[in-house]
This record gives structure tokens, C-alpha cells and sequence, in this order.
């Protein structure tokens, strides 16, 4: 087995796209004194249908900026290669059950978590990375990257 | 105001997820499945936030309180507790199937494919379902409720 080859790194755009997520969290929690993470703010509005309206607001906000993307930078969405569509409907049931067991996902324990030195966000963190890495790479491997 | 401004928090946020990656599920794949080749630049994604994030959230919280709210109500809950981590692996194995994590899950929809609106109505399931399987039960008095939650 020969050394990882490093392919289509974006080093500025993952920075820059980087920090405009961190940006946007910011200005959630100076507006609403609230964190910026996803899986609880869709939750709240669809499941629980609890504070609606900023959650409301933030989410046509989120679909809105995805209208601008598909304007401006088509490049920037994809479908998954070699993953069949029952493969992401289960994905989806599993990142569903999961942010909700777990509090929080990419956004709240990643961003939000890790940037107030929340211990237990970090192991919420290490723990999806460490899975996800796991779950991706197996894949890779076992299936050839189809599932 | 408030509302227009979470609105464009939200669309900021969008911006982030499609400038930085997160919302192509393959340059997801490429960094979380290292078998064959890496794509490292979603690292760079969580430096990029964290780093701006992590030095503005001081700043923000010298206030006394939000604009538009009348306290700060970042979560406070630091147990550790399993469930919470099995909910990490399922939510980790979910999103190395597909590449996918529920703010691209959200944004995606916009491209209209079909899997971009069935990972959100799975996910959506998701929640639904558990928030009904444990709601009355025992597990309830340590589930959160959503505005406790980490998101």
C-alpha cells in the first residue's frame, strides 16, 4: 500500500466557506443568545414545532442561500456517487435518530461546541469523525465505495 | 428585524456550507473515506469556523445580553452520558454513507434532486421517530428537549 494521495484539495474556499459558517453562527448567537445548530433548529420547527418563527426565519434563510448557490455556484451541490437511493434514505434515518440521541451535529457540537471548549462536544465530535471516517472508509474498501 | 436578520444568518450560513464544500456529498466522501485517494479541505472547513466563531463568540458575550432576546442560552448540560455518544456513532455511520449532515441536508433541496429530498424527509423521519419513541418513557426524563439541544 503506497502513501495517501492527496486529491482536489480547496484549501481557500474551505477556509473562506469556513468562516462564513462561524460568521453566520456568530450572528445567531449575538441576535437570539442561541447556538447555530441545524439538527435542533429543524427539529424544533418541524417535530416539536417550538419557537417557529426565528427557527422559520433562519431555515427559508438556509433554503433561500441554496437558491443562491444553485444560481451561482451549481458546482457546489452534488449527489452522491455509489450510494444507491435506499442507501441515503437510511443515511437520513440514522443522521435523524443520531443528532437527536446526540443534542447536536456538525454544526452545534462542531462549531458551536468546540469554539466554547465544551468537553462533552468534543466527544460527541471525536466520536462521529472517528465513526464517519470509519463508516466512509469501510465502505471504500469492502464495497468498492458502493453501498 | 429580528426575523429579516435571522434570515440572513441563515442564508450566510447556506453561502458557508456550498463556498466551503459541505454541500457536494462526494468532496464529503472524498475526505471522510481515505481507502484510495484524501481530500483533506473539509478540516480546513471546521478550522475556518471554529477560528472565526472562537474569536468573535467573546466578543459577542461581553454584551450584556443577545439583540433580540433577553439571555444568552448556549447549552449548559456537560454530562457525557452513552446515549448520547451511540447517537454520535449512528449520526457518524449516517453521514459516511451519504456525505450528507443536516445543514447540507437542508440547503441541498434546493438543487431538487431526489436524493437530496430523501435524505430530508428520512431525516425528518428520523427525528420524528424518535422524539416519539422516547417521549412518556423512561428515557424521556433524560432526553433533551429541542431548545436545550446542542443542534
Amino acid at each position: 500500500m503506497g502513501p495517501l494521495m492527496i486529491v482536489d484539495f480547496t484549501p481557500f474556499s474551505a477556509l473562506a466557506g469556513g468562516a462564513l459558517i462561524g460568521l453566520a453562527a456568530t450572528l445567531v448567537l449575538l441576535l437570539l443568545g442561541r447556538t447555530a445548530g441545524i439538527s435542533g433548529i429543524w427539529s424544533g420547527l418541524v417535530v416539536d414545532r417550538q419557537d417557529v418563527d426565528w427557527r422559520g426565519a433562519f431555515v427559508f434563510g438556509l433554503l433561500t442561500g441554496g437558491g443562491l448557490l444553485l444560481i451561482g455556484l451549481p458546482s457546489s451541490f452534488g449527489v452522491p456517487e455509489g450510494r444507491s437511493l435506499g442507501a441515503i434514505a437510511l443515511s437520513g434515518l440514522l443522521v435523524g435518530v443520531g443528532t437527536r440521541m446526540a443534542s447536536g451535529c456538525t454544526s452545534g457540537h462542531g462549531v458551536c461546541g468546540l469554539s466554547r471548549l465544551s468537553g462533552r462536544s468534543l466527544a460527541a465530535v471525536l466520536t462521529f469523525m472517528i465513526v464517519g471516517f470509519g463508516a466512509a472508509t469501510g465502505l471504500g474498501y469492502a464495497a468498492g465505495g458502493v453501498l | 428585524m429580528s426575523g429579516f436578520l435571522v434570515f440572513v444568518a441563515g442564508v450566510l450560513f447556506a453561502l458557508g456550507l456550498g463556498i466551503s464544500g459541505m454541500t457536494n456529498p462526494n468532496k464529503v466522501i472524498g475526505f471522510l473515506d481515505v481507502s484510495h485517494t484524501w481530500d483533506p479541505s473539509l478540516a480546513l472547513v471546521m478550522v475556518g469556523a471554529i477560528g472565526a466563531h472562537g474569536l468573535l463568540r467573546p466578543l459577542v458575550l461581553k454584551r450584556p445580553k443577545p439583540i433580540f432576546a433577553s439571555a444568552f442560552q448556549e447549552p449548559k448540560n456537560c454530562d457525557i452520558p452513552g446515549k448520547m455518544l451511540i447517537g454520535a456513532g449512528l449520526f457518524g455511520i449516517g453521514w459516511g454513507i451519504s456525505g450528507i449532515c443536516p445543514g447540507p441536508g437542508i440547503v441541498g433541496v434546493a438543487s431538487g434532486t431526489t436524493q437530496a429530498w430523501t435524505f430530508l424527509l428520512t431525516m425528518t423521519v428520523g427525528m420524528a421517530a424518535y422524539g416519539a419513541i422516547t417521549r412518556g418513557s423512561d428515557l424521556s426524563a433524560a432526553t433533551v428537549p429541542s431548545p436545550k439541544q446542542n443542534g
